[in-house]
């Protein structure tokens, strides 16, 4: 099967001041691929996928998704083309509930498929929630406020909304940042699920997370791309070695 | 569980759940008490609901959007002044300056909402300050038109709305109080359809968290724009009403203190509850009318009762007892 571009980014920039946060990364993604982004703190890699969803804007470069230009278009609409992001911090609203949470998510993705924001079909509206809510585990947590669950299910919470976004790319953001060991092994389970119809892009630490899931990795450093390959290349590359796993 | 603190919209609902029925209930009670109360408790009543009406309007864009505006009297004043200098000006009817003193207050609503929205926080606060002190100082500029702070009153023909085929004496008192009871009802429901809509959900997601909701691909510039201008008119509504049930338009209705009191009220019946605002109204109106009676340091005592509500009622009394007693409020 040939591979299709889905993304690919072109001298893509993104300076704070002096600091060269992200600098000429050129870069693609293949439909259908989960592709892990690695690298030591202040590589880059959270600026990198803030300027693939929109939330930094980028000095410089192009970003291309599906085939189109999209580097100038404002956060929201890319989520209308189909780019989700779950946010590093937990970033839910507290003070909702779970339901309203996914809700939010939800009714959007209905909008675009030509509904309206003033009456949605409430009962379509909430198997969707359901069905969402049951992908990630929280089928019982519907009415709880979501500043009051556990912080690995506010985790889950979190990619529960970027999953009822309908997303053609999930981008996540360190997901199991905190989680425990059963936590993680649950949340690979889930992004081998959620990677049957979407394509995957992962930031993460925990290096038996990354060997599990990627298909392929690519490796960043002082805001650059060090290396790319499957995972049995990059584990035996000598410069990420270098800069990254610290030998 | 603990209590929802917001908005927190229950799963399953039909078109006429008990949300509905307490609001038809409270209209209800609304409409009978004009046969239990006096004369003088019949005129505040239809004055406190009208300017319930303006609170409800703030209360959309500040309790559910989250955005505090310091500047609402420059949308009630385009309502009284869209209305008044309509019918003495321009000789309309009292249907049609209604209709002229909305119509004022929605496109001014929209203008004003395309730059103050730009800003946010405190900046947002003083933008719209700004704004509505330069609509005073208009008002006084154009003194030959709208004889300032003195005002002007309505009289004649005016007094006659005429609808439907329909004559009503807005000198009447029962005419008043069922017109002013009606456009409450109105906006009350207009309010609770609003929040209970996905598009009410996506304004409190604002006032939660507008970087969040703005990565769930909403475009929070275009629904903030949509709540200021829901609210700007009701808040015009609310000032034409006042203009053509009691006949005076003045200046006063433009200053800061017309912009703090809706805020007032809103912050002592229920910040982002339907009903907050006729609760708020209605008790500062009726605190001050007691305490008046007795004191002439009645706004002392006033002060001392807000405080007391500050301390024990931090989110207004219909706020506080949806957190404590009745999750479900919306």
């Amino acid at each position: 099967m040939a591979a299709v571009t889905l993304l690919s980014t072109e001298g893509l920039s993104r300076y704070f001041g002096g600091l060269r946060a992200v600098d000429d990364v050129s870069f693609t993604l293949n439909q259908g691929e989960v592709r892990a982004i690695i690298g030591p703190n202040g590589a880059g890699k959270t600026t990198f996928v803030s300027l693939i969803c929109g939330r930094v804007m980028p000095t410089s470069g192009k970003i291309a998704f599906e085939g189109r230009e999209i580097s100038g278009l404002p956060a929201h609409k890319r989520v209308g083309l189909g780019i989700a992001y779950t946010f590093q911090i937990t970033s839910i609203f507290g003070n909702l509930t779970v339901y309203d949470n996914v809700a939010l998510a939800v009714q959007n993705s209905m909008r675009r498929a030509g509904g309206s924001l003033f009456w949605l079909d409430e009962g379509a509206l909430e198997r969707r929630v359901a069905d969402a809510l049951g992908r990630v585990g929280l089928d019982d947590r519907h009415d709880a406020v979501a500043s009051t669950l556990s912080y690995g299910h506010q985790r889950l919470l979190e990619v529960a909304m970027g999953l009822a976004l309908s997303p053609k790319l999930l981008i996540l953001d360190e997901p199991t940042q905190g989680l425990s060991d059963a936590e993680i092994a649950g949340f690979c389970d889930l992004t081998r699920e959620i990677a049957r119809d979407a394509t995957v892009l992962l930031i993460e630490h925990n290096m038996d997370v990354v060997m599990d899931l990627a298909e392929r990795i690519t490796v960043m450093n002082n805001g650059t791309i060090l290396s790319e390959g499957t995972p049995a290349e990059i584990r035996d590359d000598e410069a990420v070695q270098h800069a990254y796993l610290g030998t | 569980m603990s209590a929802a603190q917001t908005s927190a919209m229950p799963a399953h609902r039909s078109l006429f759940d008990r949300v509905v029925l307490l609001h038809l209930a409270v209209l209800a009670a609304l409409f009978l008490a004009q046969f239990v109360v006096g004369d003088y408790q019949h005129l505040s009543l239809a004055r406190v609901m009208v300017l319930a009406t303006y609170a409800v309007g703030y209360n959309i864009l500040f309790g559910y959007t989250g955005l505090l505006s310091l500047g609402h009297a420059m949308f009630f004043a385009a309502g009284l002044y869209g209305a008044g200098l309509a019918a003495a000006q321009l000789s309309f009817g009292a249907t049609e300056a209604f209709v002229a003193g909305i119509a004022a207050g929605l496109v001014l609503a929209f203008a004003v909402g395309l730059v103050v929205l730009r800003t946010s926080g405190v900046s947002f606060m003083i933008v719209t300050m700004m704004f509505a002190q330069a609509g005073y100082l208009l008002s006084l500029y154009f003194g030959e038109y709208t004889r300032g702070d003195e005002g002007f009153v309505l009289q004649g023909d005016i007094r006659t709305a005429h609808l439907f085929g329909l004559s009503l004496d807005l000198t009447s008192p029962t005419v008043r109080y069922n017109i002013a009871l009606a456009l409450l009802g109105v906006c009350i429901l207009v309010c609770l359809a609003l929040v209970r809509s996905p598009v009410g959900r996506i304004l409190v997601a604002i006032r939660e968290n507008e970087e969040r909701a703005r990565m769930l691909g909403y475009d929070t510039y275009r629904n903030k724009l949509f709540a200021l201008v829901v609210s700007g008119t009701m808040a015009a509504a609310a000032g034409a009403a006042y203009a053509l049930l009691f006949a005076y338009v003045g200046a006063t209705f433009a200053s800061i203190q017309y912009s703090i009191l809706p805020l007032l009220w809103v912050l002592l019946g229920g910040v982002g509850t339907v009903l907050g605002p006729i609760v708020g109204t209605l008790l500062m109106f009726y605190l001050v009318d007691f305490t008046s009676e007795y004191t002439s340091a009645y706004m002392l005592v006033v002060g001392v009762a807000l405080l007391g509500l500050v301390v024990w009622f931090p989110k207004g009394l219909l706020g506080t007892l949806r957190e404590k007693v009745i999750a479900w409020l919306p």
